[in-house]
């Protein structure tokens, strides 16, 4: 593989003696997506945030196009977006006028026009001039992704981008996700606890269990290593009884 | 620091108030019933007092004004932050090629922007309904105001660090940090009628040597220049503290995941 694009190294988060996310490590390829995985409370979400500097890691370091995050943030920031069920953007402006704001501030060029795509890709032209605050759940996830792909980034990390999207938005959702990484070669880190997704776009994944790595490879590596059929009953064992199969795992790799 | 991540989240507030006019009143009314407030009150004193009676009192008006000056650019600085964690866009703003610098210098526009338009309101309505005129003070009000400016970012850096690390359950903060100082800045009376005890506090703050600069500068005519140069030292001081302040408690923010917990809540 060429140079990983991102490329955490054993990072390990705790908040006082609790241990968020332990020894984490994975690298991924240029224009590839990474699903990370687990129930909740696994450490995904704290993994997101150490990638994006917003926490900073107890231990191990994170380098995004080959640079190291503490000394590079700004720079690389500016080249990567992220877009999480957990914010949202000011309810109080319109759809253009937020657009317009971050579309700023990571330097987007020919920003108008830009946001005329961003939000045609999305289908949600007509809600240019609406106030943020009065959108739907669904379409206020869809603006949130809007503003994650402003400025064409090269690296985007997408935080359970789906949730609280109607199966009919989720599949277009999903659509665009690959549209931009097939068109754009965009890579990509993908939390989604829909398995449906997860199996359409991710090229790989990485199974979490509480802050540790359980098991990670392509799709289909992971589904035969548990020798399940499908990715949901995957998630549900290892959900149930993560404890005994990373006891299993550790065994096995003596 | 980069101008256009500045000028974005400028833009931002600019919208959040024009878009809701309805905001300006919180800009307008608590000024405005201030002015009314102590300005009915210089009139009854100036009415019944003697020419015994401590000169300084008439200034209160002046006191309103350049006091609304400090707490406007301490809010702006205070209330942006908030109106991220109000709206849950606080990590999209962190996690956007913002630095601390780009942040804060914002944030300074903000409070220079609502210190304007309030102290505009101010000393209009001032001149028009008491014959007060701030203007008397000629050149020195620039620099007092500019101190005054300057000591309400810092306050404002302050509030905003407390917050942050107390999280939102400290909300009030960004209203109650300078009204901690008021009684100690020798506001609407004389340093020198303050217990000496209490002289102590209100000479480390630099609010207290411009107010008491006004006193003599509307009383005299002139402005003592040690009392301008006081405030400005103690405002470097202050300002440097609280940018270190901030900084740090932003770095403790990551090590803790103070931010995404506001995120959340
Ligand atoms: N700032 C924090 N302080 C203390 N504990 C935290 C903090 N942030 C996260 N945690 C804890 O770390 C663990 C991992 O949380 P995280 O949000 O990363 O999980 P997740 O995998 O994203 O879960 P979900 O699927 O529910 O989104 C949880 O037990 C959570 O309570
Ligand atoms: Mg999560």
């Amino acid at each position: 593989m060429s140079q990983p694009v991102l490329s955490v190294k054993k990072i390990t988060k705790t908040f006082g003696d609790f241990t968020a996310v332990d020894q984490l490590s994975f690298e991924i390829g240029k224009g590839k997506v990474l699903g990370l995985l687990g129930a909740n409370g696994a450490g995904k979400t704290t993994a997101i945030n150490m990638v994006l500097g917003i926490i900073s890691p107890t231990s191990g370091g994170v380098e995004v196009f080959g640079e190291d995050l503490t000394k590079s943030r700004i720079a690389i920031l500016r080249r990567m977006n992220f877009c999480s069920t957990y914010t949202q953007l000011p309810g109080n402006l319109t759809v253009r006028q937020n657009l317009k704001v971050f579309g700023k501030l990571y330097r987007v060029k020919n920003l108008k026009q830009r946001i005329d795509e961003v939000l045609g890709l999305l289908e949600i032209s007509q809600l240019k001039d609406r106030v943020s605050g009065h959108l739907s759940a669904g379409e206020s996830t869809r603006l949130n992704l809007c503003k994650a792909l402003l400025n064409r980034p090269e690296l985007l990390l997408l935080d359970e981008p789906t949730a609280s999207l109607d199966p009919d938005i989720a599949d277009k959702v999903r659509k665009v996700v690959k549209r931009v990484r097939d068109e754009e070669g965009t890579t990509m880190l993908y939390t989604s606890h829909n398995m449906r997704d997860v199996e359409e776009v991710c090229d790989e994944i990485v199974f979490m269990h509480k802050g540790k790595i359980l098991v990670s490879g392509t799709n289909e590596e992971v589904k035969q290593h548990f020798e399940e059929e499908s990715l949901e009953d995957v998630f549900i064992r290892v959900a149930r009884s993560g404890d005994i199969e990373a006891k299993r795992l550790k065994e096995a790799k003596k | 620091m980069s101008w256009s991540s500045i000028s974005a989240l400028v833009l931002r507030y600019l919208y959040l108030y024009t878009r809701n006019p309805i905001r300006m009143i919180e800009l307008l009314f608590w000024p405005l019933v201030h002015l009314l407030v102590w300005g009915f009150l210089t009139e009854f004193l100036q009415k019944h007092t003697t020419d015994s009676f401590p000169h300084e009192i008439t200034y209160l008006i002046g006191a309103v004004i350049l006091w609304d000056v400090l707490f406007r650019a301490q809010q702006g600085v205070a209330i942006f932050f908030l109106e991220d964690v109000w709206s849950r866009n606080l990590l999209n703003v962190f996690a956007a090629p913002v630095t601390n610098a780009d942040y804060l210098f914002a944030t300074y526009i903000v409070g220079f922007m609502r210190a304007t338009v309030t102290s505009t309101l101010l000393v209009v309505l001032s001149l028009v309904l008491y014959s007060f005129n701030i203007f008397t003070l000629s050149w020195a009000l620039i620099p007092f105001l500019f101190n005054l400016l300057v000591f309400g970012w810092a306050l404002g850096m302050i509030s905003t660090a407390l917050i942050v690390r107390w999280g939102p359950a400290a909300e009030t903060l960004a209203w109650a940090v300078p009204f901690f100082i008021q009684p100690f800045a020798a506001v609407f009376y004389p340093l020198n009628d303050l217990p000496a005890g209490v002289q102590v506090i209100s000479k480390s703050l630099p609010c207290t040597y411009v107010f008491e600069g006004m006193r003599s500068g509307l009383r005299d005519g002139v402005v003592p220049m040690n009392d301008l140069l006081m405030a400005t030292g103690l405002n470097v001081v202050y300002l440097a503290l609280a940018g270190l302040l901030f900084v740090r408690v932003m770095a403790k923010a990551r090590e803790k995941g103070l931010l995404t917990k506001f995120a959340s809540q």
